[in-house]
């Protein structure tokens, strides 16, 4: 196509027998010819601009917020206890209350996501309550995650009373993300071939052996990735946190899931809140960020290399 | 002859092990109930919230809550909830005015312009901003953005709904452009080169005829974004603060729904109170209008698409 464009450009420019006067050279057939060319080519840049528009935010965030981090991030503040004096505080109880809240969070979505992806892959018959159960997950995942707040502290903070507890926030955080585990389970065993099953039965495998031994498998790596994306949004969350009334400056490291505890997003949320008190609270939510943005990158990462490494095509 | 005679046994004792079958029968059952949870978890969001905004409108008569005035913790409490949709709205027109053309021309590149490769390294970057925590944006908002705006306009508040605008626009530009590049890209390449052997440039190749064909996605991604602008909270709260003035004005603090919610279930607000009910009003309102949002995208996208 450019190579064309090109060729049409130099005829033009080589035979003169157009008018050269230039307020009338758009109106020609050949000075049209080169206005459209010149409109493709400066759309073009136009839009590759609006493209690295999104690059260029994201190099000045990370550029910014490494910059305000820059000697408040270190060992002593990866291992410190939390502080209202910003030089002594450290974020040790934060990181451990986020790792907490994801063990809580890990288990029971994956196991509820793939387990519904695969009453709803393998056994539903392809009908109406399917059908519902497809639509009413795919609203779920639009569903504001503030509302899942409201969901949490309602259901489980003052129904089943478990407060602000890891198992309260992780509960909530469980249901914000099990559509992504969902859909990402549906997928990859809708993906495993149908002559695998197949095989599986003709050598008299019962459904639920075959689904064991066979779907589960080779769906694994497929399955394993979205859990993992649906972690890292899961660790990142904050809304629902905030709505179940989770604390801040918790000084106490938390040891059972019945325990209040703070998360990385929380403590960011709070310290950008008190900037207005205390100027150096700016640096510390900057330094939280960059560990948690540190531990999405492996996250998501692992995600990659998984996908990468493990899923095969057939 | 005796392997066969053996596989057959172990097939019979298969068959008539009382485990096995228990084990066939029990799984379906309880996969079942974990699909049921999703069912579960819309009943519980309906009813929690239904329940208690039925509480909150029973004691404020409607035309108090269509009122532009919002003072849930004065002595006489007043719940107007125009101020809050004036902020979901002023602040959300902003973000999809950076995202909608952003997103879509940067779409239009990926799609149509890029190289293979180009578009192999400009993705990633792409899921990349849509990763970063909400509350990352947040901080960039109100320790960047808004101070950056300063410079520009004098008389910016430090909270503002200008600056979270934007930044929610920013947040929103990969969502957009991610949708609509997967509505380009199922554009069948028949078209495009049917246009361009008629003597069509790229840009009105892109303009007349893939646009068109993909409108219905396009337009879905829109609606989309706006449903995640309508949605998003932590954005709003660190950086729009917690004003309930009814305003126009993009240089004032104003407060979203869902900031109203964060503001106040972090605040004291009793259970039982009026304006611990007015949470459940408010989230119901919320609720209804992302839903509605995310059934029309789903219309749109079902109901408009051409198929090739």
């Amino acid at each position: 196509m450019n190579f064309k464009a090109e060729v049409l450009e130099k005829k033009i420019i080589n035979k003169p027998k157009y008018p050269r006067k230039s307020e009338a050279i758009y109106n020609t057939e050949a000075g049209r010819i080169q206005k459209r060319i010149i409109l493709d080519k400066a759309a073009k840049i136009l839009f590759l601009l609006s493209t690295l528009f999104a690059l260029l935010v994201l190099a000045i965030l990370i550029f910014r917020i490494g910059h305000q981090s820059v000697g408040w991030l270190s060992l002593k503040f990866l291992k410190g206890n939390l502080s209202i004096f910003p030089e002594k505080a450290g974020i040790y109880g934060v990181i451990i209350g986020s790792i907490r809240l994801m063990a809580v969070v890990a288990p029971v979505t994956i196991i509820l996501g793939v387990a519904t992806a695969i009453y709803l892959e393998e056994y539903a018959s392809k009908g109406k309550l399917q059908a519902f159960i497809n639509t009413n997950i795919s609203n779920l995942a639009g569903v504001p995650s503030v509302i899942f707040g409201l969901l949490g502290l309602t259901v489980f903070g003052r129904l089943l009373n478990l407060g602000s507890s890891i198992l309260a926030g992780g509960l909530t955080m469980s249901l914000l993300v099990l559509p992504i585990v969902v859909v990402a389970s549906q997928e990859a065993i809708r993906a495993v071939p149908g002559f695998l099953r197949d095989a599986s039965y003709a050598m008299g495998a019962s459904k639920w052996a075959t689904i064991r031994t066979v779907v589960l498998p080779v769906a694994l790596p497929g399955i394993l990735t979205g859990s993992i994306l649906a972690l890292s949004r899961a660790i990142g969350e904050t809304a629902p946190l905030v709505v179940l009334g989770i604390p801040t400056l918790i000084l106490k490291i938390p040891t059972s899931i019945m325990d209040d505890f703070t998360a990385l997003p929380i403590q960011i949320y709070y310290w950008t809140l008190d900037t207005v008190l205390t100027a150096e609270y700016a640096n510390l939510a900057a330094a939280t960020i960059i560990v948690l943005l540190v531990m999405l990158f492996l996250m998501n990462s692992t995600a990659i290399f998984i996908r990468n490494k493990f899923q095969k095509r057939y | 002859m005796d392997k066969t005679v053996r596989v057959k046994d172990i097939i019979k004792k298969n068959i008539n092990s009382n485990k096995n079958r228990q084990i066939e029968k029990i799984m379906p059952t309880l996969f079942f109930l974990a699909a049921t949870i999703s069912i579960l978890t819309t009943i519980g969001i309906v009813s929690t919230l239904v329940v208690d905004a039925y509480k909150f409108f029973r004691q404020v008569p409607i035309k108090e809550v269509f009122s532009t005035k919002l003072a849930p913790l004065g002595s006489n409490p007043s719940f107007g909830i125009l101020p809050l949709i004036n902020g979901t709205v002023i602040t959300s027109i902003i973000a999809m005015g950076v995202a909608i053309p952003i997103g879509l021309t940067a779409a239009i590149y990926l799609s149509e312009y890029a190289s293979e490769n180009c578009r192999k390294a400009l993705k990633p970057i792409m899921e990349l901003l849509a990763g970063i925590p909400t509350i990352v944006y947040g901080f960039f908002a109100y320790s960047f953005v808004t101070p950056l705006l300063m410079t520009i306009i004098p008389d910016l508040g430090a909270k503002n709904a200008l600056s979270p605008g934007i930044v929610m626009g920013i947040m929103i530009i990969p969502l957009v452009a991610s949708l609509s590049e997967d509505a380009m890209n199922s554009v069948p390449n028949a078209m495009r080169e049917g246009a361009l052997a008629l003597g069509s440039t790229k840009l009105e190749v892109t303009i007349k005829v893939v646009v068109p064909a993909a409108i219905s996605g396009i337009i879905a991604s829109f609606v989309l974004g706006i449903s995640r602008a309508i949605g998003e909270t932590m954005i709003v709260v660190i950086a729009s603060g917690s004003s309930k003035n009814f305003t126009f004005d993009v240089t004032k603090s104003i407060q979203t729904m869902t900031a109203y919610i964060v503001e106040f279930t972090s605040g004291d607000a009793g259970s039982g109170t009026l304006g611990y009910y007015s949470l459940y009003a408010v989230g119901l309102i919320l609720f209804v209008f992302t839903l509605l949002m995310n059934l029309l995208a789903r219309y749109i996208s079902r109901r408009y698409r051409e198929e090739y």
